[in-house]
């Protein structure tokens, strides 16, 4: 049996994948979007470092703990 | 040639049959009471995060309906309605079903954990919960009052898209979801006297067949009635107003009439003019969930401007 590249499985699959394809990129755009919207809502997206996972004094305004 | 040979011969499921596992049309009217419970409330969401959580709220509706389908297949095959949907046709393996419920569930959930609050995830959880194991499993087949308890599901997602605004539950949000709760009964049962079923069957408990036509008759003009001071108690919240009230007063003055219209006939009146008037009642049913949730919609906008409300 001759193994071809394009079997005929790809093409009767083409709408299906297609479909997982789009829905895919849908889902990359939103996660995307709500980054974009969360980060932004915080009003100074310098904020944003206070997500990481350690302490950083770097970001503890001036005058406050030493 | 090889086993792949044996594969070509078998229906492959398309995007098509995967989306029909998901109910689009229950899914429609889900995203509509999401979307005011969402607009009326009285906190401002970002226009994109509002739109990621009423996609949750009909993404989890969407599951919650494809694990219906996996549990009900045996039922669905039975009935002339059901039939042809995926699961019993073949077209989608109920195993599929299943796992395609369980994870758009678990997606949905999440998402909207992090999208939104944590109260609006738990009450979508919930909610599909509901669905699937109270009325779906237990309900369902065993007692001819599934659509009363069960209706509190499809109740849910207005006080879902509250939830997504403001983080809470409130006097308007368990208005809103009584609404639909009572709504769902005499709009069911008013179907399910001129609609033919055959879920007698399929070994499904159905009022109509269960306790008699006439009792079902007076089903309908109890839960009508219990369903109007809901109604107009809403409009006297913060979310309702005149506008709102004139509505109201209107469609629950329909309905009512309907309902007793309903009541007062028998068996032959129903033959001699072929269910008109459960027919007419039943119509006038689905322009009242829309007239009260449109209204709400109306009362909200015009507080932008400042109008509206008491």
């Amino acid at each position: 049996m001759a193994i071809k590249v394009e079997h005929e499985m790809h093409e009767r699959r083409r709408g299906r994948n297609m479909g997982v394809g789009l829905l895919l990129i849908g889902f990359i755009g939103i996660i995307f979007g709500l980054t974009v919207v969360k980060v932004l809502q915080l009003g100074d997206a310098a904020q944003f470092e206070k997500f990481d996972h350690v302490a950083r004094p770097q970001i503890v305004p001036e005058g406050g703990n030493n | 040639m090889s086993d792949i040979s044996i594969q070509d011969t078998q229906y492959e499921a398309n995007m098509g049959d995967y989306f029909a596992l998901l109910k689009p049309r229950v899914m429609s009217l889900v995203v509509f009471t999401a979307l005011v419970g969402l607009l009326v409330a009285p906190m401002p969401v970002h226009p994109f995060i509002g739109f990621v959580g009423i996609l949750c709220i009909a993404v989890g509706a969407g599951a919650s309906g494809a694990l219906n389908m996996w549990w009900d297949a045996d039922i669905d095959a039975r009935m002339k309605r059901t039939a042809g949907r995926p699961v019993p046709s073949g077209r989608v393996a109920a195993g599929e079903a299943l796992g395609i419920g369980l994870g758009l569930s678990g997606f949905a959930i999440v998402l909207l954990a992090l999208a939104t609050n944590f109260l609006a995830a738990f009450l979508l959880a919930f909610t599909i919960f509901f669905y699937a194991v109270v009325y779906s499993m237990w309900l369902k087949r065993a007692t001819p009052q599934n659509i009363v308890i069960g209706g509190a599901a499809g109740a849910f997602p207005p006080m879902i898209g509250w939830a997504v605004a403001t983080g809470g539950v409130s006097i308007e949000s368990v208005l809103m979801f009584a609404l639909i709760f009572m709504w769902t009964p005499p709009h069911f049962w008013a179907l399910a006297l001129f609609v033919k079923s055959d879920y007698g069957n399929a070994g499904v408990p159905m009022l109509t067949e269960t306790h008699g036509r006439d009792a079902t008759r007076k089903h309908v003009i109890i839960y009508t009635l219990l369903l109007v001071p809901v109604a107009l108690g809403l409009g006297l919240t913060s979310i309702g107003g005149p506008v709102y009230m004139a509505v109201a007063v209107v469609m629950n003055g329909w309905f009512l009439k309907g309902a007793y219209d309903i009541y007062r006939r028998d068996d032959a009146a129903c033959e001699a003019d072929k269910h008109a008037v459960e027919i007419s009642v039943f119509k006038v049913s689905l322009y009242y969930l829309f007239a009260h949730f449109g209204a709400l919609l109306i009362e909200a906008a015009l507080r932008q401007y400042g109008l509206g409300g008491w």
